[in-house]
């Protein structure tokens, strides 16, 4: 008897648990972070160790502190900073993975309250902040190293400390050179094999480069149901559309359309940054909103702006739009679904009587 | 005891003139309570020595427009008090705009627009409306000296910290020739350019104004306790004389009744209470 409980509605109860849910998120990061160290060796695998350690103990100093219930047992601290750690290029100062993670955690979190009522995604907020902060190191990327020589796998700790990176193994990423081709006009798919940029054999974000792990990881969180996958298809879909769109005119639209998929942090992006639970919208209508204006925002940046990539700021200009998104007008659970012959009938009645209206206001004043 | 208490209150509220000042730095901050003059904060805290310069410009606008304000309030017009306030900050602002060009031009320089803009800095306009317009020519130069240093320190406060995080220097600037400062070793290449960035500027502002706000909730719950148990005494000693009130009038009441019931009831026997009751 003692296990008989009584509580209001709701009664349905699910197995999903905050831990569950991010333990499957982890699970699903594994591949993106398998992929990084086969491409950039051991350095970015200790960046991420620094970041994760750094976000659950900033949780946990914080917690402990202003005296709140200890929450870094949910895991979603150890899932920013994994993020984090995947968006940084692959060869940075050790600090900053750290100070990243303290932020996005401390700041975009924590002050906000915690778990679920943070206004964005800690980690793209992170990700910006440390744009902003150290733009050169941020912006510095390598090619991935030839492993087939052992020693290659720590080829990355002698220049991880230091601010200032040798010129002569950094590189540009294949959004820089689309950004080039946009200004002087030429063909954004030359040199850059679409099967490179499928396996991840370019510059980039030591996360984010394979897409073919990103993808993994996303149709394991499609069928475990973890995240709603409307939200990366309609991403997906629409930065191809307004790209198409947007280089109408050029004779390489084809070209743009798959570099601009493939590259950058897209696909890592609409997978796991834009379907946090927290900073999505939940209805309909507000999902395919922000679906399109992830699209728009991200083509638009990084066509027009002075960055080569504009999907963090996307993801972040539209989770600070979710609370707006999602006050768009629903009807009541239980309102009669109205036929088409209804609605024209009423639309028809409105204008009868309008029109009627008006002859009859045109008589009086004859 | 009670009336001993009541007097004390009041006397601790009409303190003197210094409560005037101390009010624009602390309790009436304009930049951490009032939340005005946001567009210079952000845009002038990049360093502690802009902010400083800044915030001592305001000052002496800010004290002479108030002067000038108060002694013309009763010639001011209500309808055209706005455009009036206007002509008078400006008028002060020109001044020194052309104090700061000939003497300091390097932060003339670096103040840009926003020395200008003074003129429609909310915070002067502000104190013209709120309190030199209705208040003595003393008490309206006192406010406008706490506001402008409440102003001022807050634009130092929000420069160090901006400067130090964001160009790993402290307090450096240019006066005249003098080269004054401090550069922290290395510190310059590692700095978060972010802080020296508007969006560095919300993001102290915020963090800091919440620290801020924590600490006085905390002294105002604190503050609030004591009066509470100051309420409960007094609340009871009220009670206790009220009741002593009630009591004596309920006394003089039954006295009466007792007086009017005494010379009917020694007529009938018995029946009358009963309808008293029901009425």
């Amino acid at each position: 008897m003692k296990n008989l409980r009584v509580s209001s509605s709701p009664h349905i109860t699910s197995p999903a648990t905050t831990r569950r849910i991010m333990l499957d998120v982890i699970i699903a990061l594994m591949p993106a972070v398998i992929a990084m160290v086969l491409l950039y060796g051991f350095y970015p695998l200790v960046l991420t160790v620094l970041s994760v350690s750094m976000a659950v103990f900033s949780e946990w100093v914080f917690n402990v502190v202003t005296k709140r219930p200890q929450t870094v047992r949910d895991l979603s601290s150890v899932v920013t900073g994994i993020m984090l750690a995947l968006n940084l290029p692959p060869v940075v100062p050790f600090y900053v993975p750290m100070v990243g993670a303290a932020f996005a955690i401390l700041i975009v979190k924590m002050l906000f309250g915690g778990i679920g009522k943070n206004f964005a995604n800690p980690a793209i907020t992170a990700r910006i902040f440390l744009m902003l902060a150290w733009t050169g190191v941020m912006t510095r990327f390598v090619l991935p190293v030839d492993l087939s020589d052992g020693a290659n796998l720590f080829a990355y700790f002698s220049h991880g400390v230091d601010i200032s990176l040798p010129d002569a193994i950094t590189t540009a990423t294949p959004m820089q050179h689309i950004k080039d081709a946009i200004s002087s006009g030429g063909d954004p798919a030359e040199g850059l094999s679409a099967l490179d940029m499928f396996l991840g054999r370019i510059g980039g974000s030591a996360g984010e480069v394979s897409t073919l792990a990103v993808l993994i990881g996303g149709v394991y969180l499609a069928v475990r149901r973890v995240i709603d996958v409307k939200i990366p298809v309609l991403y997906i879909a629409s930065t191809a559309l307004f790209t198409a769109i947007f280089f109408a005119d050029s004779p390489y639209v084809g070209e743009y359309v798959w570099t601009y998929l493939l590259g950058g942090g897209l696909m890592f992006g609409a997978v796991f940054m834009a379907t946090d639970y927290a900073t999505s919208p939940k209805t309909p209508v507000a999902v395919v909103i922000y679906g399109l204006g992830l699209g728009f925002l991200t083509v638009v940046i990084r066509k027009f702006g002075t960055m080569n990539e504009g999907v963090s700021f996307a993801i972040l200009l539209m989770n600070i739009v979710t609370p707006l998104l999602e006050k768009i007008k629903r009807k009541p659970f239980g309102t009669p679904v109205k036929g088409a012959r209804e609605i024209f009938a009423e639309i028809g009645a409105k204008f009868g009587k309008k029109s009627s209206r008006d002859e009859e206001g045109g008589e009086c004043v004859g | 005891m009670k009336k001993s208490a009541m007097p004390q209150e009041l006397k601790f509220s009409m303190k003197g003139k210094g409560k005037i000042v101390t009010n624009g730095i602390f309790a009436s901050n304009p930049v951490f309570r009032l939340v005005l003059g946001m567009c210079p904060t952000l845009a002038i805290s990049t360093s502690a020595f802009n902010g400083l310069g800044m915030g001592l410009a305001a000052t002496v606008v800010l004290v002479c427009s108030n002067a000038l304000v108060s002694l013309l309030r009763k010639v001011i017009p209500d309808k055209v008090r706005i455009p009036a306030y206007v002509l008078i900050i400006a008028t002060f602002v020109t001044l020194v705009e052309m104090l700061l060009r000939k003497f300091i031009p390097a932060l003339y320089d670096a103040l840009g627009i926003y020395l200008p803009l003074i003129v429609v800095n909310c915070i002067i306009l502000a104190r013209a409306e709120a309190f030199a317009s209705t208040n003595k020519v003393g008490d309206s130069v006192l406010d406008g000296l706490g506001m402008g240093l409440g102003f001022t320190l807050a634009l130092v406060l929000l420069g160090v910290i901006r400067e130090f995080l964001g160009s790993g220097t402290f307090f450096t600037g240019s006066f005249g020739d003098v080269e004054f400062g401090v550069t922290l070793g290395d510190l310059p290449d590692y700095s978060m350019a972010v802080f020296v960035l508007p969006a560095g500027g919300f993001l102290t502002l915020g963090l800091v104004m919440a620290a801020i706000n924590a600490i006085s909730d905390k002294a105002a719950k604190a503050r609030d306790e004591k009066h509470e148990e100051e309420g409960k005494l007094i609340d009871e000693m009220v009670r206790e004389h009220v009741e002593n009130e009630l009591a004596e009038t309920e006394n003089i009441a039954k006295d009466e009744v007792y007086a009017e019931r005494s010379l009917p009831s020694s007529g009938d026997d018995g029946d009358m209470p009963v309808g008293e009751e029901r009425k």
